[in-house]
């Protein structure tokens, strides 16, 4: 749910990254922070436990410019990925305008990036949202190490939708910014059909 | 996306400034301010310069969100006043209508009762005033699209600008 203030000439529109426990969401968040002028950002809030889990959420205020005379603003969050955090991470997902799912393109995480998808899909619908209409964008992480599945076959395994895809190495910035400028783009397009 | 988005007009924020403006003072309060429960910023009144007024918003949405979330699993529909108490400063958060939450910052100077009797009397007024803002967005959209959209003649130059 997006906030068009007239009054203050802003809009605030809400972005959250999903995805399976440790697939690089708050590292992306990380990276953002990092790479920002100090007068675009808020600060970073991360809820995480003493081992740097997301506990349950992470929080960054971004405005990044104006449109038309109107201060955009995105408000970008991450859930906590781990299967246990299940109420927490539907909690989140209230009133978001565009999801990034974060996807660990080890071998072994296969499952658990499948398993995450369909988790975001039912929690999106409890929410009233679909995940086949609203703006997705999917981000292929970890494109660094060795035992990664092809991308082309990431993308056939969790792009049902054919939706904008990147190749990302959250924790050095690669593809970070493109995948959240394909995600803004969305959002801002959305709201045009809409406004 | 979902009609649930909130559009704030001129009109109908100078009126929800004057309610807080007028429980701050009545309530002897610091800061006052009003978010929706995605964690938007509506609204802030008094000493703000010094508090990050951005992430207080999420944070109090998040903490209104986890507490609906006990709610529910003990059965109750939601718990409408928090209330944290510090060793200097105070606050209390409740609920305004099904989306809208108010919180209240304070010292020793107030005290929980007087807080509690002053935002009883605002939240009412703080009610009519949003839902004459949802009335007006509603009937903005059945009409077509806003005059002065800002979303009229966007580009993606626009959007990429955003990024450079």
């Amino acid at each position: 749910m997006s906030f068009i203030n007239y009054s203050s000439k802003e809009i605030n529109c809400k972005i959250v990254y999903y995805g399976p426990g440790l697939c690089g969401k708050t590292a992306n968040l990380q990276f953002i922070y990092k790479k920002t002028a100090p007068d675009k950002k808020g600060k970073l809030i991360s809820l995480a436990t003493e081992t740097e889990r997301t506990l349950f959420f992470d929080f960054l205020p971004l405005a990044l410019g104006d449109i038309k005379g109107f201060k955009v603003r995105f408000h970008l969050y991450t859930v906590p990925g781990q299967v246990f955090y299940a109420a927490s991470r539907k909690l989140i997902l209230k009133g978001c305008d565009g999801i990034i799912f974060v996807a660990d393109s080890q071998v072994e995480r296969a499952e658990a990036n499948i398993e995450s998808l369909d988790d975001l899909a039912f929690n999106l619908e409890e929410h009233g949202f679909d995940l086949n209409t609203m703006p997705f964008t999917l981000q292929y992480n970890k494109r660094d190490l060795p035992n990664v599945v092809p991308s082309d076959e990431m993308d056939q395994m969790l792009n049902n939708r054919g939706v904008p895809w990147f190749d990302c190495v959250a924790v050095d910035g690669t593809g970070v910014f493109e995948t959240l400028k394909d995600s803004a783009r969305q959002v801002i397009l959305e709201l045009k059909k809409n406004y | 996306m979902s009609s649930s988005d909130l559009i704030m007009y001129e009109e109908e924020f100078q009126r929800i400034d004057e309610e807080l403006v007028s429980l701050k003072n009545s309530a002897n309060a610091s800061v006052v301010f009003l978010v929706d429960k995605n964690g938007q910023l509506i609204a802030s009144v008094g000493d703000t310069q010094d508090v990050d007024t951005t992430s207080l918003a999420s944070l109090t949405a998040g903490n209104i969100a986890a507490t609906g979330g006990i709610a529910k699993l003990l059965g109750e529909e939601e718990f409408t006043i928090l209330f944290h108490e510090g060793a200097k400063d105070n606050i209390n958060i409740s609920l305004i209508g099904s989306r809208i939450i108010l919180a209240v910052v304070f010292d020793s100077r107030s005290s929980i009762g007087l807080v509690r009797l002053r935002v009883k009397k605002s939240t009412e007024k703080l009610a009519q005033i949003f839902d004459d803002i949802s009335d007006k967005s509603d009937k903005d959209k059945a009409e077509g699209k806003l005059d002065d959209s800002p979303f009229n003649e966007i580009s993606d130059d626009d959007i990429d600008s955003l990024f450079r």
